[in-house]
């Protein structure tokens, strides 16, 4: 039978099961922080656009006339958290640790869900309080900002209890911890898009 | 899936397509079908995670579009071709100058360069595919599914008419009331989907997956090109997808984001467009550098004079390209200080350009120049690129562009750098690369009447553009009348049904193309493995090549890897003697084959998933409940998608396969 | 990073947050705005650096997020100079 050539590594696998490739980093890794990368541009447009907009308001409620800063850090504040359950679940995923990984996986989720009840309770108080998606052109780029965040978020809270179903079932195709590193990338990269939100629309006044 | 069994050793390999052997049907599976395994027919195309299949229906898609634009341009031609014209009403003109440019340059260069690109950086760095195969198939039916989109508006109440640059509020609904700009947002949204994630999976490729011993500095030009339009595409790209989003919000939603009476600002669309729309023009010319630079010095019989400075050149390009934006904008009111930044930045990029015009020319000069008709496009690209390139730097002038804007003048430039370069670039790849796709040579008297037909069509067309611009012409102007033609005999009136001519020329020149493709279809002669005599690793190859790409992955020691493998330096007279021909040297990579190869599986995940998307528009034009449907299809398939491993599982196939074997699995290769 | 080390950065971060939405109730004067753009920066760069381990990874990841991000800052700031958004 014919022989193996050469000319190539040994075997195409390494130790751990992973694909060799030409930087030694993971195919999955160097894709994800390009696409991370890629997100900075599309945020920065709604940043800039919301930054370039905030005081124009023909109609309806200006900034601080809506603005709940002492609710909106709280909710901050969770985000950040979340964070933190994020890498702890990683840490977990690491050590093989299933339940541990599924514990802060689900708490993370958890947090994200407040997050985003927050920013439903929010939306809707600053309707009632004649704050529409079309009212002025701070409406519409707060509600497309902040909606985009939003979306954002509860994609990864989607993805976290979709990795804890997939996970109970041992049904992860590939690397389980590296899956785990990946949404908790994306899931940091969502709430550092936040920090810069918190203080350029909500923190900074017109 | 596809177990490649091996020939016995010492069976010498014949350069034609042999048939894979049936392959083993996985038996558990995620969704409601059966795992999709066929190797031949229709299924094996629409289920295919093969970039080489992938690349062939972004080109044949690319092809169909090009048709479609080009119909479209000859309309607006005979539309202008005499005084008064009826070919077109106003309404309808608008339409087919924003669908021409906007199929050119989204539905025709786009997918074209993703096809060679799709189809030959994997060959050319010496790996059996990309990195995330599905996703791969996956942006493909996205860029089918945006560009259906896209043209349904024809018949559902009229295309998009508001220039390809769109500008809001003009677009907006108020003045824009017809679906067509709605079918125009969300068809480039999903075709930008396409883009984005080839991106991300081409610069994975390219880090991850090159052969051993090939550091990026010994990688293809071609290689190079495409991977900074990667990097362009990847920061641009969601710079659009922002602009389309406000747009779209505002028809849809009611948004107000270019509601003047509200306070907005019309400028901030045309950032936010040309923020984009720079880097794409760069997005666009690229890849046919790249093609230029690898045709160039095969048919001059000497390596690419200055690779380095090619290189850099064109990572220059990319990098300096995202500062002069504006240019398109000096006559928006933007103000004297940003005018003058930008200007200054536009002359800047003229350099790097100059580098490569400069590095193709020393290529050639004291070479043994062969013209072929794909040496003859390249040769076109490097002179009517210049041209175009030169009434460029007339517009970064910005004084003087102001006349120039919204004239003739500036729709000959970019068509003299478009149709001249870019599209006299895929030409050159044409000829170049289809041998090694086809194993079938195109035929070269069909391809000198091609070529011609297209350079004096095209000069006729767009060269007395400029003069038609200084002459007064507006862009975007659906007739003209004697009384405005002005005095004289070379006038608007003249020049206008030159240019008119010149399109049916050009037309005939293509068509000599389509003959060709269909002649050389029918001819039985098989191509030989290296026609050209080629330098580049993809040329090392079967033609077309296997499923696998190579029988065992080579190892790199120079640029110009293939070339080196035929050619040794005489250390008496220090000139290059054959020590091998190219059936040597591919028999040498056969000898030593790997037994067992592991390519990724056939999935119907990327199509079901991409299929969603248009019902998803759909839903949003017409009715919310079958958006709704849409959205549950893409949920679907990306479900059974994420399930799915790439690779069906070993244990299913060869009970005596074990991982640690190891041997011959595509390196780098991702569950993706 | 153990356990410990992340709960420290979670701290250090809830600390520099208690701090910006003090900036609503305490008087900063003309210390306000840079006061708060640097806490945000701080932030940033500490959950991409620590809690998306971008400090003890590869530079690769680094040279590309990093360009995604200063190509964002630096073209949007441009087109934001043109509407004269910082000369107020």
């Amino acid at each position: 039978m014919a022989e193996t050539a050469t000319a190539q590594p040994a075997t195409a696998h390494d130790a751990h099961g992973a694909h060799v490739t030409s930087t030694g980093l993971s195919n999955v890794k160097l894709g994800m922080w390009l696409f991370l990368g890629s997100d900075c541009l599309l945020f920065g447009g709604l940043i800039s656009t919301y930054m370039l907009y905030r005081g124009r308001v023909a109609n309806g409620p200006t900034p601080e006339q809506v603005y709940d800063i002492p609710f909106t850090s709280v909710s901050s504040f969770v985000l950040l958290m979340s964070s933190l359950t994020m890498v702890l679940a990683v840490s977990a995923a690491h050590k093989r640790d299933d339940r541990g990984t599924n514990l802060w996986l689900t708490i993370t989720a958890l947090l994200g869900t407040t997050f985003v009840g927050g920013q439903v309770y929010e939306f809707t108080a600053f309707y009632n309080e004649g704050l529409g998606f079309t009212t002025s052109l701070f409406g519409s780029s707060f509600y497309t900002l902040t909606g985009f965040h939003g979306a954002h978020v509860t994609v990864g809270i989607i993805m976290l209890l979709a990795l804890v179903a997939i996970n109970k079932r041992s049904r992860v195709p590939g690397s389980k911890s590296e899956t785990v590193e990946m949404i908790g990338l994306y899931w940091h990269f969502v709430d550092i898009v936040w920090i810069i939100i918190f203080t350029l629309v909500y923190l900074i006044p017109v | 899936m596809a177990i490649i069994e091996r020939h016995a050793p010492g069976t010498t390999v014949v350069p034609a397509l042999t048939p894979a052997p049936p392959a083993i049907t996985p038996t558990r599976t995620f969704g409601a079908l059966r795992r999709p395994v066929t190797t031949t027919g229709w299924k094996s195309w629409l289920f295919t995670v093969d970039h080489k299949k992938l690349g062939l229906m972004y080109g044949a898609t690319a092809l169909f579009f090009f048709i479609v634009g080009g119909l479209e341009a000859v309309l607006i031609r005979l539309q202008l071709a005499a005084p008064e014209g009826k070919v077109l009403n106003a309404d309808l003109y608008n339409q087919m100058f924003t669908m021409h440019a906007t199929t050119m340059v989204f539905l025709f260069v786009m997918p074209m360069a993703a096809g060679f690109a799709n189809y030959f950086l994997p060959l050319q760095i010496g790996a059996r595919d990309v990195a995330f195969p599905r996703i791969n198939a996956f942006g493909f039916w996205c860029l089918l599914a945006g560009g259906i989109v896209v043209n349904l508006a024809w018949f559902l109440g009229g295309a998009a008419d508001g220039g390809w640059f769109m500008y809001a509020p003009n677009s907006g609904p108020v003045f824009s009331p017809s679906r067509g700009v709605d079918f125009w947002v969300f068809g480039l949204q999903i075709a930008g989907i396409a883009s984005l994630s080839g991106s991300i999976n081409l610069i994975v490729t390219v880090l991850n997956m090159r052969a051993p011993g090939m550091t990026l500095m010994k990688m293809p030009a071609f290689t190079w090109m495409i991977t900074v339009v990667q990097f362009l595409l990847l920061f641009a790209i969601p710079v659009i997808t922002v602009a389309l989003f406000l747009l779209g919000f505002q028809r849809m939603f009611g948004a107000q984001f270019f509601n003047v009476a509200a306070g907005a600002d019309p400028l901030l669309w045309q950032h936010l467009f040309w923020i984009f729309g720079h880097p794409e023009v760069y997005i666009l010319i690229l890849p046919s550098f790249g093609i230029v630079s690898e045709v160039l010095p095969v048919f001059s019989r000497k390596p690419l004079f200055g690779y380095p400075f090619v290189v850099f050149s064109g990572a220059a390009i990319g990098f300096v390209g995202w500062g002069v934006w504006a240019h398109h904008m000096f006559a928006s009111g933007l103000g004297p200080v940003s005018v003058a930044v930008f200007s200054v930045a536009t002359m800047a990029i003229a350099v790097p350009t100059g580098v490569k015009i400069i590095n193709w020319t020393l290529t050639m000069w004291g070479g043994k120049l062969v013209f072929t008709t794909a040496m003859k496009f390249a040769i076109g690209l490097v002179v009517l690129f210049t041209i175009g390139g030169l009434s460029g730097v007339t517009h970064s002038v910005a004084p003087s562009d102001t006349q120039q804007t919204d004239t003739y003048y500036i729709v000959a430039h970019f068509h003299y750098v478009l149709f001249g370069g870019a599209i006299f670039g895929i030409f050159s790849g044409f000829y170049y690369w289809w041998p090694k796709v086809f194993g079938k040579m195109l035929n070269e008297r069909l391809g000198s009447w091609n070529f011609w037909l297209m350079v004096i069509g095209m000069n006729l067309t767009f060269g007395p553009m400029h003069i038609l611009g200084l002459q007064g012409q507006p862009r975007r102007m659906y007739q003209w009348t004697d009384a405005r033609a002005g005095e004289g005999f070379f006038n608007i009136a003249f020049w206008n049904l030159v240019a008119s001519i010149g399109s049916l020329i050009l037309t005939v020149g293509v068509l000599f193309f389509l003959i060709n493709i269909v002649v050389t279809a029918r001819n039985k002669t098989r191509a030989p493995l290296d026609p050209w005599n080629a330098r580049s690793l993809e040329w090392m190859t079967s033609s077309p090549p296997k499923e696998h790409n190579f029988d065992s992955i080579p190892h790199i020691h120079h640029l110009d890897e293939f070339f080196h493998r035929k050619y040794e330096e005489d250390p008496a007279t220090h000139t290059m003697r054959e020590v091998a021909t190219a059936e040597e040297v591919l028999a040498e990579l056969e000898r030593n084959a790997d037994a067992h190869i592991h390519m990724p599986s056939p999935s119907y995940w990327p199509l079901v998933a991409a299929a969603g998307l248009p019902i998803i528009t759909l839903g949003l034009i017409y009715s919310i409940p079958v958006a709704v449907v849409g959205g549950l299809v893409v949920l679907y398939a990306v479900y059974g998608w994420a399930l799915e491993p790439s690779v069906a599982p070993a244990s299913d196939f060869d009970p005596t396969e074990n991982g640690a074997s190891g041997n011959g699995h595509a390196v780098g290769a991702s569950h993706g | 990073m153990s356990t410990r080390g992340y709960v420290n950065v979670a701290v250090i971060l809830a600390a520099i947050t208690s701090l910006e939405v003090s900036t609503y109730y305490v008087d900063f004067g003309p210390l306000f705005l840079p006061a708060l753009l640097t806490m945000m920066a701080v932030k940033f760069v500490m959950v991409v650096s620590y809690f998306m381990h971008l400090k003890f990874d590869n530079k690769l990841f680094s040279w590309l997020f990093y360009t995604g991000l200063f190509l964002a800052v630096g073209v949007y700031a441009a087109a934001l100079a043109t509407f004269h958004f910082f000369l107020r």
